[in-house]
């Protein structure tokens, strides 16, 4: 039976983390028909037909898609299985994939398994727990499988290369319950956080929103993302968006450089797959040295600027 | 209007957890338990809309063992009226725990339920969700911001590229993020107080909800340890390294 993968879009394009679910669906098997929810959506759907191994592209139109609401892409999704004979319905564990898939398996009556990091096999998933302090390999016998998929677990599916149909369904009627009224997002002219092949992060040791200009400036020199530990958040420094840890972004770069960050258990959950860590941190106790490649034990401004120098 | 807040009880959140050698799960035997953090900012947000006179009973309620009254004791020294125990010693999944609020909400007919994004045990960031679904009602997730006006809510909530802010209808489900509150500490003389206030128990059969659970853990391990502890002098030895070592720049 197909598996039916939500695709986490703006409309004009697919969020890279599409891409990552589409790979774990491949490894599950069977047929994969991605949904794409939106207003004047074409083009993100035009993008689905083309990643690699996708059979079928459904493109579901509606002006009060435009800000999508969990709700009704719940709604959608719940009369596509019900209609079509899906045995597994996947969504990238992204802020969106998380609001909806939870209404969508309540409302099939089946369980869910939250932010998989490897397929075992079509029923047999890992998932980290305690904030990846273990690894649990759980095993669901409901019909239809309800799915997150943590980006980090996976490679993404190639982009271009596929030549699926696009086929535009109904979407299901709004519901009526929420609407968006409003939006703040953090304009980006550097890589997304999730994405980026290098991430720069600061915690509380900034000392301020002023003082992150500094990793700026780095990010720069390296094409980098930034991120932020919870305190730099909380404190106001930066964005939420930001926040890289167990309940904000799960990042797994190249290159991880954690600037000023102590190394808490809650933040090392969202950065401890990065391939390579760099700590710099006056503290030479703090525990993020623990599970850095590179430690630089000093006063951050100092070094961060003689970093940048040092790049050229 | 009555707030109804689902409180779970977790292995506090400083506790390094332990992986059992036998890949049965994680130790919890002598290790702190606490109300899960996300629950705590729930708690005190509802104790806030009845503080701004929004709402006028909280109810608490949680699922799981006896051991479970200690944390609903701690929810009415912080300001709920009343507690419920769901008592039952079974494997608990998110699924079940949601027909199990649902069955309370039906009796108890709450206008908002808030409850916690996410327990920081299972990380699986249900829960809410799934009850809003059960019960056909709005969910507003990752809440940071709650205004509740003449039977509607504006909810500012954190997602992937910033903020957003919705608008709904009550009633409601409403999970908590990180930054909604800082929650309270409770005094002593409200943990004196909280002992004299009424808490019910309950179980999933007097509910009339099946909680057999729908996952199988087949078995639990310790990530892939990584090596850490390298150091480097100063910055022109960690470029080098970077580019010359590791070369990822």
């Amino acid at each position: 039976m197909p598996t039916l993968i939500l695709a986490d879009h703006d409309n004009a394009s697919l969020k890279p983390a599409t891409l990552n679910a589409i790979t774990a669906a491949q490894q599950i098997g069977g047929d994969l028909h991605v949904l794409v929810a939106g207003a004047n959506a074409g083009p993100a759907a035009q993008a689905a037909a083309q990643v690699q191994g996708v059979a079928k592209v459904l493109h579901a139109e509606a002006a009060y898609l435009a800000a999508p609401v969990a709700e009704n892409v719940a709604a959608t999704i719940v009369a596509l299985v019900k209609a079509g004979g899906y045995s597994h319905v996947l969504a990238a564990a992204t802020g969106f994939g998380k609001s909806v898939a939870p209404r969508v398996a309540a409302l099939l009556d089946v369980a869910q398994v939250s932010e998989i990091i490897s397929v075992v096999s079509a029923d047999t998933f890992v998932r980290p727990i305690y904030a990846g302090a273990a690894f649990a390999t759980v095993q669901s016998k409901d019909a239809v499988k309800v799915i997150t998929v943590r980006a980090t677990g996976f490679d993404a599916a190639p982009a271009t290369g596929g030549t699926a149909a696009i086929e535009t369904i109904a979407a299901a009627p709004d519901t009526g319950l929420t609407k968006v009224t409003g939006q703040e997002l953090t304009k980006l002219d550097r890589p997304e956080l999730t994405s980026a092949r290098i991430v720069i992060s600061g915690g509380r040791g900034l000392g301020s929103g002023e003082n992150f200009k500094m990793l700026e400036v780095l990010a720069e020199k390296l094409n980098a993302a930034i991120g932020a530990s919870r305190a730099a958040v909380d404190a106001g420094y930066v964005p939420n968006d930001y926040q890289v840890g167990q309940t904000g972004k799960i990042v797994a770069p190249d290159l991880y450089i954690a600037i000023g960050i102590s190394g808490a258990i809650q933040h090392l959950a969202g950065m401890k797959d990065s391939k390579v860590i760099v700590a710099i941190n006056k503290d030479p106790d703090a525990p993020i040295f623990q599970i850095a490649d590179y430690g630089l034990v000093g006063d951050l401004f100092e070094l961060v600027p003689q970093l940048t120098a040092e790049l050229g | 209007m009555k707030i109804l807040v689902p409180v779970k009880r977790v292995i506090d959140y400083n506790v390094k957890v332990r992986v059992k050698p036998d890949g049965s799960g994680v130790d919890t035997a002598n290790v702190k338990m606490s109300m899960n953090p996300f629950d705590e900012i729930a708690v005190e947000e509802a104790v806030r809309m009845k503080e701004k006179g929004v709402a006028t009973e909280i109810i608490a309620v949680s699922c799981g063992t006896v051991a479970s009254q200690e944390t609903l004791r701690t929810a009415l020294a912080l300001g709920a009226d009343r507690a419920i125990l769901i008592e039952t010693d079974a494997d608990l999944q998110p699924l079940a725990v949601a027909k199990l609020l649902k069955a309370v909400v039906d009796k108890e007919q709450p206008q908002i339920v808030i409850l916690g994004k996410q327990a920081i045990d299972d990380d699986a960031n249900q829960t809410g969700q799934m009850l809003a679904g059960l019960l056909g009602w709005a969910q507003t997730t990752s809440a940071s911001k709650i205004e509740i006006a003449n039977g509607r809510a504006t909810v500012k909530r954190e997602v992937d590229g910033g903020m957003e802010t919705v608008e709904t209808s009550l009633p409601l489900v409403i999970t908590t993020d990180l930054r909604l509150n800082e929650p309270r500490y409770a005094t002593l003389p409200n943990i004196m107080k909280a002992k004299k206030k009424p808490m019910e128990t309950t179980n999933p059969a007097a509910l009339g909800v099946d909680v057999a659970p729908r996952l199988t853990t087949l078995k639990v391990v310790e990530p892939p340890k990584r090596q850490g502890g390298g150091k480097v002098a100063d910055v022109k030895e960690l470029v080098a390294k970077l580019r010359g070592e590791a070369k990822v720049i």
